[in-house]
Protein backbone atom coordinates (compact mmCIF):
# COMPACT_ATOMS: atom_id res chain seq x y z
CA UNK A 1 0.00 0.00 0.00
CA UNK A 2 2.84 2.42 1.01
CA UNK A 3 4.82 1.23 -1.81
CA UNK A 4 1.69 2.05 -4.60
CA UNK A 5 1.90 5.61 -3.26
CA UNK A 6 5.70 6.53 -3.66
CA UNK A 7 5.84 4.86 -6.81
CA UNK A 8 2.71 7.45 -8.31
CA UNK A 9 5.19 10.37 -6.66
CA UNK A 10 7.00 11.20 -9.90
CA UNK A 11 10.78 12.11 -8.34
CA UNK A 12 12.10 15.02 -10.48
CA UNK A 13 14.30 17.82 -9.40
CA UNK A 14 12.86 21.44 -10.21
CA UNK A 15 15.70 22.75 -12.97
CA UNK A 16 13.88 26.02 -13.41
CA UNK A 17 16.40 27.52 -10.97
CA UNK A 18 20.06 26.02 -12.84
CA UNK A 19 19.47 28.96 -15.41
CA UNK A 20 19.18 31.49 -12.67
CA UNK A 21 22.43 30.41 -11.13
CA UNK A 22 24.18 29.90 -14.46
CA UNK A 23 23.33 33.61 -15.48
CA UNK A 24 24.86 34.46 -12.16
CA UNK A 25 28.06 32.83 -12.88
CA UNK A 26 28.03 34.19 -16.62
CA UNK A 27 27.75 37.65 -14.96
CA UNK A 28 30.26 37.35 -12.50
CA UNK A 29 32.95 36.16 -15.17
CA UNK A 30 31.83 39.06 -17.88
CA UNK A 31 32.45 41.44 -14.80
CA UNK A 32 35.74 40.25 -14.33
CA UNK A 33 37.38 39.27 -17.54
CA UNK A 34 39.50 41.75 -19.00
CA UNK A 35 39.43 41.94 -23.09
CA UNK A 36 42.02 44.36 -23.52
CA UNK A 37 44.14 42.79 -25.93
CA UNK A 38 47.86 43.08 -25.37
CA UNK A 39 49.12 45.02 -28.24
CA UNK A 40 52.51 46.30 -28.53
CA UNK A 41 56.15 46.92 -30.09
CA UNK A 42 57.87 43.98 -29.77
CA UNK A 43 61.90 43.44 -29.76
CA UNK A 44 63.85 40.86 -29.13
CA UNK A 45 66.89 42.21 -26.67
CA UNK A 46 70.29 40.89 -27.85
CA UNK A 47 72.29 38.26 -25.38
CA UNK A 48 74.93 39.38 -23.08
CA UNK A 49 78.29 39.06 -25.32
CA UNK A 50 80.33 36.50 -24.72
CA UNK A 51 83.78 37.31 -23.39
CA UNK A 52 85.80 34.51 -25.66
CA UNK A 53 83.64 35.49 -28.88
CA UNK A 54 83.94 38.70 -30.23
CA UNK A 55 80.96 40.30 -31.75
CA UNK A 56 80.69 39.88 -35.69
CA UNK A 57 82.02 42.58 -37.39
CA UNK A 58 79.72 44.92 -38.83
CA UNK A 59 81.12 47.00 -41.84
CA UNK A 60 79.85 51.10 -40.99
CA UNK A 61 78.01 51.49 -44.24
CA UNK A 62 75.51 48.63 -42.74
CA UNK A 63 75.37 49.86 -40.15
CA UNK A 64 72.18 53.00 -39.10
CA UNK A 65 72.93 54.49 -35.22
CA UNK A 66 70.28 56.32 -33.97
CA UNK A 67 70.61 58.32 -31.08
CA UNK A 68 68.25 59.31 -28.95
CA UNK A 69 69.75 62.04 -26.25
CA UNK A 70 68.50 63.41 -23.26
CA UNK A 71 66.77 65.91 -24.42
CA UNK A 72 64.71 63.71 -26.65
CA UNK A 73 66.42 64.47 -29.84
CA UNK A 74 67.02 61.84 -32.74
CA UNK A 75 70.51 61.38 -33.82
CA UNK A 76 71.18 59.65 -37.13
CA UNK A 77 74.59 58.89 -37.93
CA UNK A 78 75.18 61.97 -35.34
CA UNK A 79 73.16 64.18 -37.67
CA UNK A 80 70.19 65.36 -35.40
CA UNK A 81 67.24 63.84 -37.09
CA UNK A 82 62.79 65.07 -37.12
CA UNK A 83 60.99 61.94 -36.12
CA UNK A 84 58.88 62.55 -38.75
CA UNK A 85 62.04 62.09 -41.09
CA UNK A 86 63.35 58.50 -39.82
CA UNK A 87 60.44 56.64 -41.47
CA UNK A 88 62.29 57.32 -44.62
CA UNK A 89 65.64 57.57 -43.72
CA UNK A 90 65.38 53.99 -41.89
CA UNK A 91 63.57 52.78 -45.78
CA UNK A 92 66.17 54.36 -47.76
CA UNK A 93 69.30 52.76 -45.32
CA UNK A 94 67.73 49.66 -45.53
CA UNK A 95 66.85 49.31 -49.18
CA UNK A 96 69.07 52.11 -50.81
CA UNK A 97 67.32 51.64 -54.06
CA UNK A 98 70.53 53.50 -55.94
CA UNK A 99 72.80 51.42 -54.54
CA UNK A 100 74.40 53.96 -52.59
CA UNK A 101 77.99 53.43 -51.26
CA UNK A 102 76.95 54.84 -47.75
CA UNK A 103 74.39 53.11 -47.23
CA UNK A 104 73.65 49.26 -46.36
CA UNK A 105 74.41 46.45 -49.22
CA UNK A 106 71.65 44.45 -48.94
CA UNK A 107 68.60 44.62 -47.07
CA UNK A 108 70.16 41.54 -44.99
CA UNK A 109 72.69 43.19 -43.87
CA UNK A 110 71.01 46.54 -42.36
CA UNK A 111 71.55 46.75 -38.93
CA UNK A 112 69.94 49.30 -37.26
CA UNK A 113 71.57 50.14 -33.84
CA UNK A 114 69.40 52.07 -31.14
CA UNK A 115 71.11 53.67 -28.12
CA UNK A 116 70.05 55.83 -25.89
CA UNK A 117 70.63 57.48 -22.77
CA UNK A 118 69.81 57.10 -18.76
CA UNK A 119 67.91 60.67 -19.29
CA UNK A 120 65.88 60.12 -22.85
CA UNK A 121 62.40 60.50 -21.77
CA UNK A 122 60.26 57.16 -22.81
CA UNK A 123 57.81 58.75 -25.23
CA UNK A 124 60.26 59.82 -27.32
CA UNK A 125 62.10 56.57 -27.73
CA UNK A 126 58.67 54.60 -28.65
CA UNK A 127 57.94 57.39 -31.30
CA UNK A 128 61.55 56.62 -32.94
CA UNK A 129 60.83 52.87 -32.77
CA UNK A 130 57.47 53.05 -34.37
CA UNK A 131 59.16 55.10 -37.35
CA UNK A 132 61.75 51.81 -37.63
CA UNK A 133 59.23 49.69 -37.38
CA UNK A 134 56.68 51.48 -39.59
CA UNK A 135 59.58 51.40 -42.35
CA UNK A 136 60.06 47.66 -41.83
CA UNK A 137 56.40 47.15 -42.18
CA UNK A 138 56.38 49.29 -45.24
CA UNK A 139 58.96 47.74 -47.10
CA UNK A 140 57.55 44.04 -46.50
CA UNK A 141 54.31 45.56 -47.56
CA UNK A 142 56.22 46.33 -50.93
CA UNK A 143 58.29 43.30 -51.68
CA UNK A 144 55.00 41.29 -50.63
CA UNK A 145 53.04 43.60 -53.24
CA UNK A 146 55.54 43.16 -55.62
CA UNK A 147 56.37 39.44 -55.32
CA UNK A 148 52.54 38.07 -54.70
CA UNK A 149 50.40 41.17 -55.62
CA UNK A 150 48.64 41.41 -51.73
CA UNK A 151 49.66 43.39 -48.81
CA UNK A 152 51.81 41.98 -46.37
CA UNK A 153 49.13 41.55 -43.51
CA UNK A 154 46.82 39.60 -45.51
CA UNK A 155 49.93 36.59 -45.56
CA UNK A 156 49.15 34.01 -43.70
CA UNK A 157 51.15 33.60 -40.17
CA UNK A 158 54.05 31.17 -40.74
CA UNK A 159 53.47 30.82 -44.26
CA UNK A 160 56.00 30.23 -46.52
CA UNK A 161 55.54 32.92 -48.28
CA UNK A 162 55.59 35.36 -44.90
CA UNK A 163 58.79 33.70 -43.88
CA UNK A 164 60.02 35.00 -47.35
CA UNK A 165 59.37 38.42 -47.37
CA UNK A 166 60.60 38.10 -43.42
CA UNK A 167 63.85 36.42 -44.52
CA UNK A 168 64.08 39.18 -47.46
CA UNK A 169 63.65 42.42 -45.08
CA UNK A 170 65.01 41.05 -41.48
CA UNK A 171 64.61 43.07 -38.87
CA UNK A 172 67.62 43.28 -37.33
CA UNK A 173 67.78 45.75 -34.58
CA UNK A 174 69.83 46.02 -32.66
CA UNK A 175 69.94 47.63 -28.87
CA UNK A 176 73.49 49.04 -28.24
CA UNK A 177 75.54 48.31 -25.15
CA UNK A 178 74.23 51.21 -22.16
CA UNK A 179 77.41 53.11 -21.05
CA UNK A 180 78.63 52.23 -17.96
CA UNK A 181 77.72 54.18 -14.75
CA UNK B 1 -16.07 31.78 -38.92
CA UNK B 2 -16.43 30.67 -34.77
CA UNK B 3 -14.81 27.15 -35.48
CA UNK B 4 -12.18 28.60 -37.38
CA UNK B 5 -11.09 31.13 -34.58
CA UNK B 6 -11.08 27.92 -32.37
CA UNK B 7 -8.43 26.17 -34.15
CA UNK B 8 -5.96 28.98 -33.88
CA UNK B 9 -6.55 29.12 -29.99
CA UNK B 10 -5.44 25.68 -29.30
CA UNK B 11 -1.48 26.43 -30.81
CA UNK B 12 0.68 26.61 -27.95
CA UNK B 13 1.79 30.38 -27.75
CA UNK B 14 4.73 29.85 -25.04
CA UNK B 15 8.46 29.61 -26.16
CA UNK B 16 10.08 26.45 -25.18
CA UNK B 17 12.68 27.41 -22.51
CA UNK B 18 13.91 24.43 -21.61
CA UNK B 19 16.92 25.08 -23.76
CA UNK B 20 17.91 28.04 -21.42
CA UNK B 21 20.23 26.95 -19.16
CA UNK B 22 22.03 25.00 -21.81
CA UNK B 23 22.53 28.20 -23.47
CA UNK B 24 23.54 30.04 -21.13
CA UNK B 25 25.98 27.45 -19.86
CA UNK B 26 27.68 27.04 -23.04
CA UNK B 27 28.10 31.13 -22.74
CA UNK B 28 29.57 30.64 -19.42
CA UNK B 29 32.27 28.07 -20.35
CA UNK B 30 33.06 29.87 -23.10
CA UNK B 31 33.94 33.07 -21.09
CA UNK B 32 35.75 31.03 -18.49
CA UNK B 33 37.58 29.64 -20.61
CA UNK B 34 39.04 32.97 -22.12
CA UNK B 35 39.14 35.01 -18.77
CA UNK B 36 42.69 35.98 -17.42
CA UNK B 37 41.84 36.47 -13.60
CA UNK B 38 43.23 40.38 -12.84
CA UNK B 39 46.05 38.85 -10.48
CA UNK B 40 47.60 41.96 -9.58
CA UNK B 41 47.40 45.21 -7.81
CA UNK B 42 48.78 48.16 -9.34
CA UNK B 43 50.80 49.98 -6.98
CA UNK B 44 52.44 52.13 -10.03
CA UNK B 45 50.81 54.26 -12.23
CA UNK B 46 51.23 53.55 -15.46
CA UNK B 47 49.96 55.69 -18.93
CA UNK B 48 50.62 54.08 -22.16
CA UNK B 49 52.58 55.14 -24.71
CA UNK B 50 51.04 55.55 -28.13
CA UNK B 51 52.25 53.63 -31.43
CA UNK B 52 51.13 52.91 -34.74
CA UNK B 53 52.99 49.91 -35.80
CA UNK B 54 51.92 47.79 -33.12
CA UNK B 55 51.94 43.57 -32.67
CA UNK B 56 49.35 41.52 -31.15
CA UNK B 57 50.20 39.30 -28.29
CA UNK B 58 47.97 36.46 -29.27
CA UNK B 59 49.02 33.76 -26.34
CA UNK B 60 48.25 35.25 -22.98
CA UNK B 61 49.89 32.41 -20.95
CA UNK B 62 53.12 32.96 -22.66
CA UNK B 63 53.35 36.88 -21.24
CA UNK B 64 54.55 37.88 -17.58
CA UNK B 65 54.04 42.07 -16.92
CA UNK B 66 56.76 44.28 -15.86
CA UNK B 67 55.57 47.71 -14.91
CA UNK B 68 57.54 50.83 -14.52
CA UNK B 69 56.42 54.09 -13.14
CA UNK B 70 56.07 56.86 -10.39
CA UNK B 71 54.34 54.85 -7.45
CA UNK B 72 51.54 55.64 -5.94
CA UNK B 73 51.66 56.96 -2.14
CA UNK B 74 47.27 57.54 -2.26
CA UNK B 75 46.13 60.72 -1.64
CA UNK B 76 46.74 60.62 -5.46
CA UNK B 77 50.00 62.02 -4.89
CA UNK B 78 52.90 60.13 -6.91
CA UNK B 79 56.51 59.01 -5.87
CA UNK B 80 59.34 58.04 -7.34
CA UNK B 81 59.92 55.92 -10.44
CA UNK B 82 59.32 52.22 -9.38
CA UNK B 83 59.82 48.66 -11.00
CA UNK B 84 56.81 46.23 -10.09
CA UNK B 85 56.56 42.71 -11.11
CA UNK B 86 53.50 40.68 -10.22
CA UNK B 87 52.19 41.86 -6.49
CA UNK B 88 55.60 43.87 -5.21
CA UNK B 89 58.15 45.95 -5.84
CA UNK B 90 60.84 45.86 -6.60
CA UNK B 91 63.75 47.74 -5.64
CA UNK B 92 66.74 45.57 -5.79
CA UNK B 93 67.08 45.42 -9.42
CA UNK B 94 69.58 42.63 -9.31
CA UNK B 95 67.08 40.54 -8.19
CA UNK B 96 64.92 41.06 -11.07
CA UNK B 97 67.49 38.69 -12.74
CA UNK B 98 66.43 35.83 -10.51
CA UNK B 99 62.70 36.39 -10.64
CA UNK B 100 62.68 36.10 -14.59
CA UNK B 101 65.03 33.15 -14.73
CA UNK B 102 63.13 31.39 -12.76
CA UNK B 103 59.80 32.33 -14.94
CA UNK B 104 61.89 31.31 -18.29
CA UNK B 105 62.69 27.96 -16.58
CA UNK B 106 59.39 27.44 -16.31
CA UNK B 107 57.70 28.57 -19.77
CA UNK B 108 60.83 28.81 -22.58
CA UNK B 109 58.86 30.38 -24.99
CA UNK B 110 58.45 33.81 -22.00
CA UNK B 111 57.63 37.38 -23.66
CA UNK B 112 57.31 40.18 -21.53
CA UNK B 113 55.75 42.80 -21.61
CA UNK B 114 56.66 46.10 -20.26
CA UNK B 115 54.47 48.28 -19.27
CA UNK B 116 55.92 51.67 -18.66
CA UNK B 117 54.49 54.82 -17.93
CA UNK B 118 54.76 57.29 -21.01
CA UNK B 119 56.81 60.09 -18.59
CA UNK B 120 59.96 57.54 -17.35
CA UNK B 121 62.54 58.53 -18.13
CA UNK B 122 64.77 55.56 -20.02
CA UNK B 123 67.60 54.92 -17.74
CA UNK B 124 65.39 52.59 -15.46
CA UNK B 125 64.61 50.88 -18.56
CA UNK B 126 67.72 50.14 -19.85
CA UNK B 127 68.28 48.67 -16.32
CA UNK B 128 65.64 45.95 -16.77
CA UNK B 129 66.74 45.50 -19.87
CA UNK B 130 69.96 44.68 -19.01
CA UNK B 131 68.45 42.41 -16.17
CA UNK B 132 66.48 40.63 -18.97
CA UNK B 133 69.47 39.98 -20.86
CA UNK B 134 71.24 38.52 -18.23
CA UNK B 135 68.47 36.22 -17.11
CA UNK B 136 68.22 35.39 -21.10
CA UNK B 137 64.12 36.70 -21.14
CA UNK B 138 65.16 38.01 -24.63
CA UNK B 139 61.15 38.50 -26.12
CA UNK B 140 60.04 41.72 -24.90
CA UNK B 141 57.03 44.14 -25.84
CA UNK B 142 56.56 47.58 -24.89
CA UNK B 143 52.91 47.96 -24.53
CA UNK B 144 51.47 50.97 -25.98
CA UNK B 145 48.16 51.94 -26.86
CA UNK B 146 47.41 52.18 -30.97
CA UNK B 147 47.61 55.79 -32.15
CA UNK B 148 44.53 57.32 -33.59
Amino acid sequence: MLDKKKKKEEPEINGSSLADIAFLLLIFFLVVTTIDVDAGIGLVLPPIPDDTTPPPPVRDRNLLNILVDAQGRVLMDGEIAVISEVRERVKDFVDNPNNSPDLSESPDDAVVSIKTDRRTPYNVYINMLDEVMGAYAELRNQESQARFGVPYDSLEDDSVEQEEINDAFPKRISIAEPDEG
Amino acid sequence: MSKFKKKQAETKQAVPTSAMPDVVFMLLIFFMVTTVLREVELQVQVQYAQAENIQKIEQKRLVSYIYIGPQRLGNNRLGETKVQIDDTLVDDMGAIRNIMYDKIMEEPRLIVSLRVDQDSEFGIITDVQQELRHAGTLRINYSTLREI
